[in-house]
């Protein structure tokens, strides 16, 4: 079973390609697949009727209890006949419907939608996981909100889309609540093991109700039904699949799946055959009225799936018989029905009631295929519809409670529908075939010939499913046969229905025959009764409830964005850091616990650093030059590294000191073009402000920290790395180790904020293609010419000596500059390579490459600094992420968990054993990365910068 | 544990004085302020991890007192990031001082346009008339 899911998600994934290269015939071949698949189920039956039906079980997720597990019981197995036999037929006809022009109107990503909906369908109805149960009813949401607003330039079919979407997985969301409610009390997410054993109580029948949620939106029973007829914006394929036969039926399924376990708690009772039966009259009472064709088989669809949920949920033997055997005739006839309206509409244009006239006569195959499933729809024989409703109407003749009970009521109300089905089932026929009065069309005229004959799919797709339910007819009691399994759940009782053309002359068959009268009265009184719908308005309309409501939500999402969302960036930030301050304050009111003890100071030097951090950090808020402030704030930030080195993290006080110095460098860079004093002078009033919200937020802070040390009670989560460092991780640098090993996925990410910073620096400088383009011939230019003008052999101490206004060199820098490159490069090399056991490593080895790269930068512009290294930043970036997602992956080749680290000695002559540690490779990749970075700032911030100065001052 | 004062005077410090600079309209002065913040973020990571002690480097002491390497790892990743993000920010202010000879940061109109828009209970949103569009697509009532 997993097999064909998977299928069908190859299909869909293929059939973008499919419909490029064979158009509208691409169908066909994706039809295969659910017509494989209806095959297997049928071929499967033997197995399937027996006590210990086939099963397939795959790990998933085991944290979570989820498992890719699929049974194919009795139920299971007649539901995928229905999806996948009607899938497979429906994918046909689309080989005729569409056009071949709408290939580049996204007929390709439709056509991978329907597919890929089948294959979801297929899953859900054959799945015994709850969990998975729910990811595959989530799919076919999705799914359907592709398929119907599958025309996205129209408004309406988005918003129906959206409409159908909102609606159905907020019922979604309430059953996943209600499953995990269900299965954490029972411990099992195990369909079969549930029904097992049920369990009981409140806290299980509020997850029962939840369920029900899910299954009440999806099968668009009351009060949520509004969403099926603003759903008939999807193509009518569409309609005849997922409001047919497939999407709506997943709630009666769920209702069917889990009646035998929870139909006699009277909250089920109550929610799925009250629900069911207002459904089935409600639904019948709007469907009178329609002249829109498919609006008339949408409304009709609502009461019939009020009809079937009532009798699935209903939990007698009786009743689910009949359940099952109308779930079977209602996808037939009411997906054939579909059909013929869209061939009509294909043929003739239209499906205006008032329009069309005397079809019928123009297209006689397909008005005889109608015709046989307008008979299973209004309950007449010789059709599986009018078994179905005897049975039904058989199982509900004998009401347990006395004729002044619920049952009584329920059959009343059966009744009553099934007079108003025939009723609109006739009107239904008489609108599409019958010839009518002119008067009738009005102004937009009458549609009385078939503009194009349809192509021969169009009729026999649809001709197929009325046999199909012709057939059933006389068949029925074979099809009983087949669903005991299922319905033998439920005892029999005395006197149990069949399903049968002829029980003999019983109290049901009297019933029917009412039925048919009234219904036929209903029809040819239409006008009448029209009149008294006019008058008679519904005092509520769930349409526009569910209106108001999104009306709400949007009001609500207007009234606290535009509160909070003032414009002014310092106002959102300020109310950010209020909210910051005044949580913690609420929990530091309350009381909280305090240290018993603090220290003052680990060491005197401490407390000097500290003071000179404190002073530049107040001197900095005060400084109204941008250099100053800069200045002072790296005071800070040098302190700040002192203090990493007395508390004993080197490694952390040498990457804080060269960070700082890169940031000077990079704040002057930029800072050359700006103005000398900020341009903001705020008023006193909201300096106070700022400084009271400054103050606020410190204070908090220092509580937190306090409070935070005094409850603390673990130890600290490094004592056991302190251990494994050296074993598993081949380093005596155990911060190191933490880095490129034990959290390497972490660093992965940071790598890739790197990268991200750089490219924006990039285009916020470059800010065009040609720019970029410009950059990389200059480049390539220094690259050819670096050799011949090296060979000329005059004495310059740096590349770039002949490309400089002389007044602006300066030679001592340019010998500094030549001696100490290199051992500064080399310097860098070595903390790579050292940084593993000693202070060091990726990230430090590449700022100092990086202070190498801006010396040379400095002494000889942007030419030296291409001379220096004469590659682009992203070959740098994009390489070093390369390496090091390469060694993150290497290990899996191997059989090992990513990252995995290997300590290898590699003998060589002359030098001894030289250590190998694996992760040395990711550590290179850091360190290209950062010196990626590095140039990336200089090429951007430097030498970008250079040349926009000097065309300014050119032009 | 008894947390260090020095420590978390000078965290409070530099993150109070952080704010008040973060809350400036100058993208420049903001980072700065930025800046600031993030200093005192990280001396908070070391008030968190207890008591200065030895390099964590093996063999470089008896291993009993050394300071606990989690945070240092977690920090120096942190500062790293910071450099990138300084280089963007400024790449941001330079842009705008391109495009208005200044580095401040202007009223953000949509904000502004919504503000307004809550202020008028102005609700003219597409989602408001789905259900008017749906019937009119079908003719959905007889008339």
């Amino acid at each position: 079973m997993l097999a064909l899911v998977v299928a069908h998600a190859v299909a869909a994934l293929l059939a973008p390609v499919l419909v490029r290269f064979l158009g509208t015939r691409a169908f066909v071949p994706l039809a295969v697949v659910p017509a494989v698949t209806a095959g297997y189920a049928a071929w499967q039956f033997p197995r399937v009727d027996t006590d210990a039906p086939p099963l397939e079980q795959f790990g998933w997720v085991e944290s979570l209890n989820l498992t890719l597990t699929f049974r194919m019981d009795t139920l299971a197995w007649l539901m995928t006949l229905i999806v996948s036999g009607v899938g497979a037929l429906v994918l046909l006809y689309c080989a005729h419907y569409f056009d071949d022009r709408e290939r580049s109107k996204g007929l390709g990503l439709f056509a991978g939608s329907l597919t890929a909906f089948a294959g979801a369908m297929l899953g859900l109805v054959t799945t015994d996981d709850m969990l998975l149960l729910y990811v595959f009813w989530e799919l076919t949401t999705i799914l359907s909100y592709l398929l119907i607003g599958y025309v996205m330039t129209s408004r309406a079919s988005v918003a129906a889309a959206k409409q159908a979407l909102l609606v159905t997985t907020f019922g979604g969301l309430a059953m996943l609540v209600g499953l995990i409610m269900i299965g954490q009390t029972q411990g099992t997410y195990r369909i079969s093991e549930i029904l097992a054993d049920p369990g009981s109580g409140t806290y299980l029948t509020w997850g029962v109700v939840l369920l029900l949620v899910g299954a009440v939106t999806k099968s668009a029973l009351i009060p949520f039904h509004f969403w099926l007829p603003g759903a008939m914006a999807a193509p009518t394929p569409v309609s005849a699949y997922l409001h047919a036969a497939a999407m709506v039926k997943a709630g009666v399924y769920l209702v069917a799946r889990f009646a035998p376990a929870y139909a006699d708690l009277p909250a089920w009772r109550y929610t799925v055959v009250v629900l069911g039966a207002g459904t089935l009259l409600l639904g019948g009472y709007r469907s009178l009225r329609q002249y829109d064709l498919k609006l008339l088989l949408a409304y009709g669809t609502i009461s019939q799936l009020g009809f079937i949920t009532l009798l699935v949920g209903y939990g007698t033997h009786g009743a689910t018989l009949a359940g099952l055997g109308m779930l079977l005739a209602h996808s037939l006839f009411k997906s054939c029905l579909f059909l013929t309206v869209g061939t009509v509409e294909h043929a003739t244009g239209t499906r205006d009631i008032r329009r069309l006239s005397g079809v019928g006569a123009r297209m006689p195959w397909l008005t005889a295929a109608a015709a046989v499933a307008s008979l299973s729809m209004a309950g007449l024989p010789p059709v599986l519809g009018f078994v179905g409703k005897e049975a039904a109407l058989h199982a509900l003749l004998h009401p347990a409670g006395g004729w002044w009970s619920f049952d009584g009521v329920m059959l009343l109300a059966v009744a009553s529908g099934s007079v108003i089905t025939f009723g609109y089932t006739a009107r239904f026929m008489w609108g599409a075939f019958a010839r009518k009065d002119p008067v009738l069309a009005g102004d937009a005229g009458q549609v009385t010939t078939v503009a194009h004959h349809p192509e021969y799919l169009l009729v026999t797709v649809p001709v197929v499913l009325a046999l199909a339910g012709l057939a059933l007819g006389p068949l029925s009691p074979v099809l009983e046969d087949l669903l005991a399994r299922h319905t033998s759940v439920f005892p029999a009782g005395e006197d149990p229905a069949h399903l049968a053309l002829w029980s003999g002359l019983t109290p049901a068959l009297g019933l029917s025959v009412v039925i048919w009268v009234l219904g036929g009265l209903l029809f040819l009184g239409s006008a009448p009764v029209a009149a008294v719908q006019r008058r008679l308005q519904l005092p509520y309309d769930a349409g526009r409830s569910y209106q108001h409501l999104v009306r709400g939500v949007d009001r609500l999402a207007l009234e606290v964005t535009g509160g909070f969302q003032r414009g002014s960036l310092p106002t959102l930030l300020a109310i950010i850091l209020l909210v910051l301050v005044a949580l913690p304050t609420v929990v530091l009111v309350r009381g909280v616990t305090w240290p018993s003890g603090v220290r003052w100071f680990d060491t005197p030097a401490q407390v000097g650093v500290a003071l000179v951090i404190v002073v530049a950090a107040i001197a900095t808020t005060r400084a109204r030059r941008r250099l100053r402030a800069v200045f002072l704030a790296s005071v800070t930030g040098y302190g700040t590294a002192l203090l990493f080195l007395l508390h004993g993290a080197p490694d952390l006080a040498l990457t804080q000191v060269l960070v700082e110095t890169v940031t000077l460098v990079v704040f002057v860079l930029v800072l050359r073009r700006l103005s000398g004093r900020f341009p903001d002078d705020p008023s006193v009033l909201t300096r106070r402000l700022r400084g009271l919200l400054g103050l606020a937020t410190g204070l908090v802070v220092a509580a937190v920290a306090l409070t935070a040390a005094a409850v603390r009670t673990h130890e600290p989560s490094a004592k056991g790395l302190i251990e494994t460092a050296k074993e598993y991780g081949g380093g005596n640098n155990i911060v190191n180790v933490i880095l490129v090993d034990v959290r390497a996925w972490d660093t992965m990410g940071e790598l890739s904020v790197v990268l991200a910073a750089a490219t924006g620096v990039t285009s916020l400088i470059f800010l065009k293609q040609d720019a970029v383009i410009r950059a990389r011939r200059a480049l390539r230019h220094t690259w050819r010419n670096r050799t011949t003008v090296e060979e000329e052999g005059t004495t310059r101490w740096i590349a770039a000596a002949p490309q400089l206004d002389p007044s602006r060199r300066s030679t001592i820098f340019e010998v500094v500059t030549r001696i100490v490159f290199h051992t500064i490069m080399l310097w860098s090399v070595y903390l790579l390579f050292s940084g593993h056991n000693a202070p060091g490593g990726g990230f430090a080895a590449g700022l100092v490459a990086g202070l190498a790269l801006a010396l040379r930068y400095l002494a000889g512009r942007g030419y030296e600094l291409r001379v220096a290294l004469p590659v682009m930043p992203g070959l740098l970036l994009g390489g070093g992420l390369f390496i090091a997602g390469a060694s993150a992956i290497l290990p899996m080749f191997l059989g090992s968990p990513p990252l995995r680290t290997w300590v290898v000695d590699v003998p060589l002559p002359l030098i001894g054993d030289v250590h190998l540690v694996t992760s040395l490779l990711f550590d290179i990749g850091v360190y290209l990365v950062v010196i990626g970075l590095m140039l990336d700032i200089l090429r951007s911030l430097g030498s970008a910068l250079d040349d926009q100065i000097t065309e300014e001052e050119a032009g | 544990m008894s947390p260090n004062i020095a420590l978390v005077l000078v965290a409070a410090t530099l993150i109070g004085t952080g704010v008040y600079l973060l809350l400036a309209r100058s993208i420049v002065r903001a980072l700065v302020g930025f800046l600031l913040m993030g200093n005192g973020i990280n001396i908070l990571f070391m008030v968190s991890s207890g008591p200065a002690g030895e390099v964590p480097i093996l063999g470089h002491g008896d291993g009993d007192r050394m300071a606990d390497p989690i945070p240092q790892a977690l920090v120096l990743t942190a500062i790293v990031i910071t450099l990138a993000m300084v280089a963007f920010v400024l790449s941001l202010a330079h842009r705008a001082w391109q495009l208005g000879r200044d580095d401040l940061l202007e009223d953000d109109e949509e904000s502004v346009r919504i503000h307004r828009r809550a202020e008028e209970n102005d609700l003219s949103d597409e989602s408001r008339d789905d259900a008017d569009v749906i019937a009119a697509e079908f003719a959905e009532e007889d008339e």
